[in-house]
């Protein structure tokens, strides 16, 4: 059973999202999608100053076996990325919701992206029977 | 071991498992109209005997000519041991095996192979090879628009200077991939790229430039300041080498004189045929690319890497995958999932055999022969070298009439003359692109020279080809 804090928001792609302040947010990978993905050994985030789209491609993890985009969740602008996990990338399986965290976004005003609550990814991840 | 494993009766149980009546039910999602009709300008299927009878005949229209032709693939000596020892079973195949479980031997050659290129180009990782130069240059065109994060112009400056058919390659692959080419000149007195002309380009959003060494005229490049000029403004370098050249010419990854750890370029890439690869009308050859490693995860093809087994032994297998297309699908590095394995074994086999010692003496008596060529052709009447740029085994010499109808004489006199430039370079007027390596005598060098004279005396310039074709 994987662990899914309550205070997240979530995505069906299994992103999770952390609110830092009203236009600002963190966002990582669930310990879903590490444990599914298996020894992550590389990642490839965008800079402080990318321009992000809801729903597009902005980052990307590489496992042994498989390599993954990560979609941002909001429009919006990074802010910082974490780059201790260019040297570290097991970082995001030890501990996806806290030092594994991918990028934080400066988000465009007037954002409300249909996020999922804690409880509806389980059930999310239930129903796709996993 | 069986490429075409699946019998009919194999066929039809699969096909019932799935539900399927026929192959072509597999295909239905293609709309009708663009599937390709049945092949029916295929000949019938012919016996062993036939074919090797009827290309036997065609190989033999050839003739076995004296070939000063060069412009991107190389007549070089290849030791008898390289094609006996590439020939074996274990390495003469039509697929190149991958299976670490299974094929040690195949991966530690690539991994040989790699390692050697590292060390000739000055890099810190190669792949296992691409299919040949041509692509190779594409791919680095595409490669160094992925890892050049400064720059968001997928601008690419191509010197006049490079390969022309090379470019053609570029602009069909990279074209549709939104990467602009823009053209840099070369000096006509020297015949290699104005570094001074890149100003044009200073402080703009230019992705990468590609520097051909030697360049397509056989003419050297002054590459420290073409790549320090890269350096000093974001712009990634792309080497295109030839290898042989590199045994006496410093290694792109040296290039440049700046002293603040920037130097070198970022992608070196060539035709892998002047180690070991016969001549045959344009391949097999094997396209190389080497670059630093923090590009890996951008680098298209297979990779071979050195590791340890469950017991702690050392073995050999296929690394970084995460990057390929069948790991990625469409945001794969490239298409390409393969490598031309067996060129490169005899490539890897030609390099061991003649080692840095004795690739250097390949490459200094091809210089020396090539000069002694053009000395040779310039003591013909009409006769003249273009420029004055120092040159690597390959020169340019103007006529002073029309080149075809001279290639066309000389063709019939047993010789391969060279390269007609007229048309890709009408700027140069008559001029002729000619290339010796070691395999020339100074026989067939004066041969070359007396054939040419005679031609020159008995075409005649100014006047009509038809009369020059019933004088010859």
């Amino acid at each position: 059973m994987s662990d899914i804090p309550g205070d997240l928001k979530y995505t069906k792609s299994h992103e999770w999202v952390r609110t830092l302040s009203p236009t600002a947010v963190e966002i990582g990978i669930t310990d879903h999608a590490q444990a599914a993905l298996g020894d992550l050994v590389f990642v490839e985030i965008p800079a402080a100053g990318a321009k992000l789209t809801a729903g597009s491609a902005c980052a990307v993890v590489e496992s042994v076996k498989a390599a993954s985009d990560i979609y941002s969740p909001v429009d919006g602008t990074v802010a910082a990325s974490n780059t201790a996990l260019a040297d570290e990338p097991e970082l995001l399986n030890r501990e996806p919701y806290a030092a594994g965290w991918l990028i934080r976004i400066d988000v465009n005003a007037g954002q409300a992206p249909p996020l999922l609550s804690a409880a509806e990814y389980a059930a999310y991840l239930a129903a796709s029977g996993t | 071991m069986p490429f075409i494993p699946h019998t009919p009766a194999d066929v039809d149980a699969m096909l019932e498992v799935i539900g399927a009546k026929s192959i072509d039910d597999l295909f239905d999602e293609i709309p009708a109209s663009l599937q390709a009709p049945a092949l029916s300008r295929v000949p019938p299927a012919l016996s062993e005997m036939e074919i090797a009878r009827l290309m036997g005949e065609r190989a033999a229209r050839d003739g076995r000519p004296l070939s000063f032709l060069g412009a991107g693939a190389y007549e070089h000596h290849i030791p008898a041991p390289v094609w006996a020892i590439a020939t074996r079973g274990e390495f003469y195949s039509a697929y190149t095996p991958y299976q670490a479980e299974a094929s040690q031997g195949t991966l530690q050659v690539i991994y040989e192979y790699q390692s050697m290129m590292c060390a000739l180009t000055g890099m810190e990782v190669s792949n296992a090879s691409l299919y040949d130069g041509a692509s190779a240059l594409a791919e680095a065109c595409l490669t160094a628009v992925r890892a050049n994060r400064q720059s968001q112009s997928r601008r690419v400056l191509i010197p006049r200077a490079v390969n022309p058919t090379y470019v053609d390659v570029v602009r069909a692959i990279a074209g549709n991939q939104g990467i602009q080419i823009e053209t840099v000149d070369f000096d006509p007195r020297q015949g290699r790229t104005a570094v001074a002309s890149l100003q044009r380009w200073a402080r703009q959003d230019v992705t990468a430039i590609v520097v051909q060494q030697p360049n397509f005229f056989g003419c050297l490049e002054e590459v420290d300041e073409l790549t320090d000029w890269a350096r000093d403004n974001n712009v990634f370098v792309i080497a295109l080498v030839n290898p042989t050249s590199l045994a006496l010419l410093k290694a792109p990854g040296q290039w440049g004189r700046r002293s603040d750890g920037r130097q070198g370029v970022d992608i070196v890439c060539g035709e892998g045929q002047p180690l070991g690869v016969p001549l045959a009308s344009g391949g097999p050859y094997f396209g190389f690319m080497t670059t630093r490693m923090q590009h890996v995860r951008q680098m298209p093809g297979r990779i071979v890497g050195r590791t340890l087994d469950a017991e702690g032994r050392p073995g050999f297998t296929l690394t970084l995958q995460a990057r390929e297309q069948h790991i990625r699908r469409s945001k794969a590095t490239s298409n390409i999932c393969t490598n031309q394995g067996l060129t490169v074994t005899a490539a890897t086999i030609y390099m061991s055999l003649l080692g840095g010692a004795g690739l250097e003496r390949v490459a200094a008596l091809s210089v020396q022969r090539t000069s002694e060529l053009v000395a040779a052709l310039g003591a013909v009447s009409g006769v003249r070298e273009v420029f004055c740029a120092p040159r690597f085994h390959e020169a340019v010499v103007a006529l002073d009439r029309p080149v075809a109808p001279v290639l066309a004489a000389l063709a019939r006199r047993g010789i391969l003359g060279g390269l007609d430039l007229s048309e890709r370079f009408p700027e140069l007027g008559h001029a002729l692109l000619v290339n010796a390596t070691e395999t020339k005598t100074a026989a067939d060098i004066g041969r070359f020279a007396r054939a040419l004279a005679e031609v020159q005396s008995i075409t005649v310039g100014a006047r009509g080809a038809a009369q020059q074709r019933s004088m010859t």
